[in-house]
């Protein structure tokens, strides 16, 4: 089976492999993370994780900072999964983080979630990935049972699943993804299998759809293999005779398969997953060469094969930035030129107002993408570039190689599917901002012409109307608060990452202050932009809170919403008897802009002798003797009552 | 392919596969000779075949092969 289209195949592979034996160890990490980014047999696979786990017990921690974030992952599953290993760890360094692996006994997992296994729980997983397949009996029903009958059996074993979630939430404490199971079932009846509720085919169909809605309910990200494997045709995926053989349900050879998939999970579920596309416009987004050909001469819409693949391929973009994928045009053209073909041309799909940042002029490509980055205020990291040019590819994987940058075919029709089928744009939670994010985002462009219009800036940051709303974080945007407590890393004093159940601790915890802002203006809303979590502190007296996580999205920056921010706080923890807050800044690689944050609001610096070099601790005295100047309408909810109900505030 | 170049593959495959470019295989050669090659290997090396060499092997042949010349003669029988 034919897998990784859109990464680059590479010739030298062992050659460059055996090539890093005599370079340093941070050249080594430097060139195994170089090589992951290509597409690699499971053979390669293999090697490049041996080669990986040879070197890693003598490299230095900072060292191997660069692979990313650690994460603790712990395989539990009903078949063999130890050959899958490689596969996992060349996918995580593939997708910026660095997976420590568990793999537990083989068809034991249920003891090992319940039991509170002790090896597992001395590894202490970030992760735990349940992965059971359909060769446990899940029915077993005669062939003329009623749907009635499926169903409630098939909901009595969804509700064993949920209990076993919960309890190995309880006992291990980490973020759950459960595996759907690959149907292996031939059907008995062909096109009539679906009619006939018992078949173990349909069954299986229906099992995997009710997981998937108890997944959503319960907050436990989902691994769809079976979604992937019906991507891919199921008879290139099941291969019963590795099944009889060593009782694989993933062949060692589709390692690299699998390994990808599981970890662009993780990757979203940590906030690594990209953010952007940035898109070449001649012969990507239409054919021809616009500066040549004309608007009348390019290849666009109805009319021809070619034409109507153009027009698909941005319908594809367009669903996209629906998602909440910001879009970006990098192009060498003159800027007028390529801006008229999305005000003026009658088939173009995407329009001016879907680019967030458009870029068009003479200059090399990764300066463009530099300044696209900037400008969307992401990081590069979160950058997918396609290009029909394979010479500007590589030019741009050469010269910024944290950009994502996919092969691509020859051929415009097949675009959509290589884009989907690299999985960059994974998700871990998707909400209604996540949909608005374009709007938001081109709102934004708004203001800012606004304000460098704006000769006097608080008369238009008054002009703006801006309405802070303040309230408990809850399992109403939980989710949301989550995601920003992952993805911020720039206006982020701490930079500490929650998971889910983290926060939900600190929900439920009384002395504790979670509050989740949202800012709105004339404009629109701008969804939850700002979480603060302030807790009691054993190094401080009990009227103290501690501010363990102040973070806001840069994109109201510069709006005052940090002032207004500090009078909400500081109005609800006087209100628990709160006579002091402590803030601490500590740097990060990423944090530097708020270094001075807590000065700005009037803190003052105590001594902090513990970590001087990487951090600066502060207080204020509440109440807050002046009330700081900005322009923002602040409202405070009180705390949820005990009728909380959930609400849907998110889609999935 | 005839013999030599069954056993010459092989050899290319088994560095490949066990890491170790110190490897050659003779019709003799069994698990015991090579560090590394236990069940779950086995089964790389099988499918390291299938795939630089387009076969497929059943699962009875897979069972009953016990060296290294056990697994040129299928070969050379799947090529002809």
């Amino acid at each position: 089976m034919e897998y990784h289209r859109w990464l680059p195949v590479c010739e030298t592979f062992s050659a460059q492999l055996k090539e890093l034996d005599a370079a340093p160890p941070d050249q080594q990490l430097a060139g195994l993370k170089r090589l992951a980014q290509q597409r690699l047999d499971f053979i390669k696979t293999n090697a490049l994780a041996a080669k990986l786990a040879s070197i890693m017990p003598a490299l230095p921690p900072d060292c191997v900072a660069q692979l990313g974030p650690r994460l603790n992952v712990a395989l539990l599953s009903s078949h063999t999964v130890s050959h899958l290993t490689s596969g996992i760890v060349v996918g995580s360094i593939r997708r910026g983080f660095n997976a420590n692996l568990f793999v537990g006994q083989y068809g034991l997992y249920r003891n090992e979630l319940l039991g509170a296994d002790p090896s597992l729980k001395l590894f202490d997983p970030n992760v735990i990935v349940i992965a059971v397949d359909d060769h446990e009996a899940i029915l077993d029903l005669p062939l003329d049972s009623s749907r009635e009958d499926v169903v409630s059996a098939i909901a009595e074993q969804i509700s064993q699943m949920v209990e076993l979630w919960r309890r190995a939430r309880q006992n291990f404490n980490a973020t759950i993804v459960q595996q759907t199971l690959l149907n292996t079932k031939n059907p008995l009846f062909g096109s009539y299998e679906g009619l006939v509720p018992a078949t173990p085919y349909y069954a299986v169909e229906m099992f995997n759809a009710r997981l998937r809605e108890a997944a959503a309910q319960e907050r436990v990200l989902i691994l769809d293999i079976d979604l992937h494997a019906a991507l891919k045709g199921r008879e290139n995926v099941v291969d019963p005779v590795r099944w009889h053989q060593a009782k694989q349900l993933v062949s060692p050879a589709l390692s690299p398969w699998y390994g990808d998939l599981l970890a662009r999970v993780l990757a979203a579920a940590c906030g690594l997953a990209k953010k952007a596309v940035v898109l070449d416009l001649d012969n990507t987004l239409w054919g021809g060469v616009v500066g040549d050909d004309g608007i009348e001469g390019i290849v666009l819409g109805q009319g021809s094969a070619a034409g109507e693949s153009y027009t698909a391929f941005q319908k594809f973009l367009l669903l996209l930035s629906q998602r909440g994928i910001i879009l970006a045009v990098c192009s060498k053209n003159d800027s007028a030129v390529a801006e008229n073909v999305f005000i003026n041309h009658p088939d173009m799909v995407l329009r001016r107002q879907h680019i967030a940042s458009f870029v068009a002029n003479w200059k090399d490509k990764a300066t463009n993408i530099r300044q696209i980055a900037s400008e969307l205020n992401i990081g590069l990291d979160s950058l997918v570039f396609v290009d029909d040019n394979p010479a500007e590819r590589d030019i741009v994987r050469r010269e910024l190689p944290m950009v994502s940058v996919p092969e691509l075919p020859k051929d415009i029709a097949h675009y959509a599917t290589y884009l989907s089928e690299a999985g960059y744009f994974e998700a871990a939670n998707f909400s209604r901002e996540d949909m608005e994010r374009t709007g938001l985002y081109t709102a934004n462009v708004s203001r800012e012409r606004e304000l460098s219009q704006a000769t006097d800036l608080e008369g238009f940051l008054e002009s703006l109307q801006m309405q802070l709303d303040v309230g408990p974080v809850s399992k109403m945007n939980i989710g949301r608060v989550t995601q920003l407590t992952n993805k911020t890393n720039q206006f982020n004093l701490r930079a500490l990452k929650y998971t889910e159940s983290e926060i939900q601790h600190l929900m439920q915890d009384d002395g504790t202050l979670a509050l989740q802002l949202r800012l709105k203006d004339k404009f629109g809303d701008n969804g939850i932009i700002a979480v603060i979590i302030a807790r009691p502190d054993q190094r401080w007296p009990s009227d103290t809170l501690f501010i363990e996580t102040w973070l806001m999205s840069c994109r109201v920056l510069g709006r005052g919403v940090e002032s207004a921010s500090l009078e909400a706080l500081s109005k609800r923890a006087t209100r628990m008897g709160i006579k002091r807050l402590i803030g601490e800044y500590r740097a990060t690689s990423k944090n530097k802009m708020v270094s001075n944050h807590y000065e700005k609001l009037g803190f003052v610096p105590i001594a902090n002798v513990a970590n001087a070099d990487t951090s600066t601790v502060w207080t204020i005295d509440l109440p807050q003797p002046e009330v700081h100047r900005h322009h923002i309408e602040v409202n405070i909810a009180d705390e949820p009552g005990p009728s909380l109900r959930r609400t849907h505030e998110d889609i999935s | 392919m005839n013999q030599d170049q069954v056993y010459a593959e092989l050899t290319k495959i088994f560095r490949d596969v066990f890491q170790d470019d110190s490897i050659f295989v003779i019709a003799s050669t069994t698990a015991e000779d090579v560090t590394g090659w236990d069940s779950s290997a086995h089964v790389n090396l099988i499918l390291a075949i299938e795939m630089q060499l387009g076969v497929v092997f059943n699962t009875s042949e897979i069972d009953e092969m016990q060296s290294v010349g056990d697994l040129a003669e299928a070969i050379e029988r799947k090529l002809k």
